[in-house]
């Protein structure tokens, strides 16, 4: 199981970039289709929330790789060590 | 003694729980009354004033909620969660009520959308503040084998603020006029204000009790101890211990968990609504109805969870919607499929002479119609005539009140050649049948099938209060909860009507395509969540 763990971080860390990839892609073409305030204004603010987000995903996935979920923490103790 | 406890319990759910519901009642009576609201402030005339509607919807919901996390989770976990929580409820209903007061652009011109929407900016801010606040105040006051049980009241909150923000809506709505045209005009002119200003009321109740509360007994402790945090962000999320487990509480849960509950009780809304096109007050009773019957399993999943571990019902919750989101929606398309109906329906034929016996006789169809009991209403919106071409353009709409069948309109755009000489019907293919009132089997199916869709929501979102709280050590639990949960439920789950109606403009073929927004993102949430999460139930979150 903690090896299915860790494998599968690699499709996490895949996941952020390729998530941002299409939401770039995404917004480019609405843009263009329509290209007033509202729609940049919604985009915009649809890219900067999430590649934040997907950086995360990003650490997720990196974190899963190198194992850190294959024991999660039973006490506080743990978590702030 | 255990009889006190038992009412100490009772009493911090019951003042957390009025406090969260009415923030967020507050949060939905804005979304509900966008577009009156829309034409009150936001005139399209004014781009400027266009836009600021624009990031009024998403800058509140997205950006805010988790920055009001970060800001009042931080405060939370610094100068305690009673103080916190009883801000934001002050904020949130100050900017409720003060929207209600603000005048229209006619009469303060540009200073009126400035003021809405800063004033919507507070509200996301408090709310994202406030429901980590409830959920830790109240698990920190529950014993371990009740947690579940114990916070799923405050998971009963959004949806019944959604419930009590439809039901004063529709209620005022319809009690402004005995004529209920003159009603709903009276309501979009000054009446949607009634909702704004009654949040006062139900603010001023629930602050008064959130006062004679006392601190978390956890938090109180640690204060005493001098052991609280120091700087609760860094704690949250620059320390790996921890950022590990905000980052597994939002992709293994809260995104799941937030699709599921927008899909279920907003999306299912607006696609009744603006995809099948089912009229205003039945795509909202239908909600109300289904919404009443599933409250109740926020708290059976909760005290269930309590007892075989909150990850797999939230899982198999999560699992559920992803592969019965398309039947279901597409029942409803069926349900209220009117296309067999009209071809039932008496019309003048295309390319016939108006003054032809074929077209007389079209008048028998008529009488039949009508002797079954139906009617039908026409209202002509406009018609141009263009003499040059001897041509009128009629823009008309039928209103079918069919016996024992759904009442609709058709919207049509037809036009008359030769109008002079010789007048010919030719119909516009582009017609559009709105305003659908369903009959009573159909409309209850309907409530039947929301109200699976709720269920699954009941299943997700039930026990993730408790299951967040024991992810987390009690000097940051405010900080370190509140984010992934509003990350979850405001980017993703609040994103959900827009990407899911985004995806249906640009690909016109499939009016379920946009489900497939919840769907893969509850399908990622889904195979983290069963993969890394644990099904142990913490026995202390005192630590």
């Amino acid at each position: 199981m903690n090896k299915l763990k860790r494998y599968t971080g690699i499709i996490w860390i895949a996941l952020g970039p390729l998530a941002v990839y299409y939401l770039i892609k995404t917004a480019a073409a609405e843009i263009a289709k329509k290209p007033v305030i509202d729609t940049k204004i919604q985009w915009i603010v649809f890219i900067v929330v999430f590649i934040p987000i997907a950086m995360g995903m990003m650490i997720f996935g990196y974190y899963a790789f190198k194992g850190e979920y294959d024991h999660l923490p039973e006490s506080s103790a743990e978590i702030e060590d | 003694m255990q009889q006190n406890e038992t009412k100490t319990i009772w009493q911090v759910i019951a003042a957390s729980s009025v406090g969260t519901l009415i923030e967020w009642y507050d949060f939905y009576i804005f979304g509900s009354l966008a577009p009156v609201l829309a034409a009150q402030f936001f005139p399209k005339t004014n781009p400027t004033a266009a836009l600021l509607s624009t990031l009024a919807t998403f800058a509140a919901g997205f950006i805010v909620r988790p920055f009001g996390a970060l800001v009042f989770g931080r405060l939370g976990d610094l100068i305690g969660r009673k103080y916190t929580f009883l801000l934001t409820l002050i904020i949130m209903g100050g900017s409720t009520f003060a929207i209600g007061l603000i005048p229209g652009y006619e009469t303060i011109g540009f200073a009126a959308p400035v003021l809405v929407l800063l004033l919507r900016l507070l509200q996301g801010l408090a709310l994202g503040g406030e429901y980590g606040g409830a959920a830790t105040y109240v698990a920190e006051h529950s014993p371990t084998n009740r947690r579940g049980y114990y916070t799923s009241w405050i998971q009963t909150t959004a949806t019944l603020g959604l419930f009590v923000s439809l039901g004063v809506i529709l209620i005022t709505r319809h009690s402004l006029d005995a004529d209920l045209t003159k009603s709903i005009a009276k309501f979009n002119q000054w009446g949607w204000r009634i909702p704004f200003l009654v949040s006062i009321i139900l603010v001023i109740i629930s602050i008064y009790i959130r006062l004679r509360m006392k601190e978390s007994p956890l938090f109180a402790k640690l204060k005493t101890e001098g052991k609280t945090s120091v700087n609760p962000l860094k704690e949250s999320f620059v320390h790996k211990g921890n950022l590990k487990m905000v980052l597994l509480a939002l992709f293994g849960a809260t995104m799941g968990q937030g699709v599921v509950w927008y899909t279920g009780q907003f999306y299912a809304q607006s696609f009744i609504e603006n995809v099948c096109k089912v009229d205003f007050d039945q795509s909202r009773t239908i909600i109300i109805w289904a919404i009443l019957f599933a409250t109740p399993f926020f708290v059976v999943f909760g005290r269930w969870s309590d007892k075989i571990g909150r990850k797999w019902i939230m899982m198999i919750g999560m699992l559920l919607a992803i592969v019965s989101y398309r039947p279901v929606f597409n029942y409803f398309i069926h349900l209220t499929d009117v296309k067999e109906l009209v071809r039932s329906l008496p019309k003048q034929m295309p390319g016939l002479n108006i003054n032809s016996q074929e077209s007389k006789d079209f008048e028998k169809q008529w009488d039949d119609f009508f002797a079954k009991g139906n009617k039908a209403d026409l209202i002509i919106i406009k018609n141009d005539t263009i003499e040059k071409e001897q041509k009128i353009i009629s823009q008309y709409k039928y209103r079918w009140i069919l016996k024992d069948e759904i009442q609709f309109s058709e919207l049509r755009t037809d036009t008359v050649i030769n109008y002079k000489s010789n007048p010919e019907f030719r119909y516009n293919k582009n017609v559009t049948y709105i305003d659908k009132r369903l009959t009573t089997s159909k409309y209850w199916k309907i409530v039947a099938f929301v109200w699976v869709l709720i269920i699954f929501v009941t299943m997700v979102y039930g026990p993730i209060a408790a299951f967040l709280v024991e992810m987390f050590p009690t000097k940051i639990r405010y900080t370190s909860m509140s984010l992934p949960y509003h990350v979850g439920n405001g980017v993703f789950g609040g994103l959900t009507p827009f990407i899911a109606t985004l995806l249906t403009t640009i690909y016109t073929g499939d009016k379920l395509v946009g489900l497939w927004y919840p769907v893969l993102v509850a399908a990622v949430c889904l195979v983290i969540g069963v993969l890394y999460i644990s099904n142990k139930i913490d026995p202390d979150v005192n630590d």
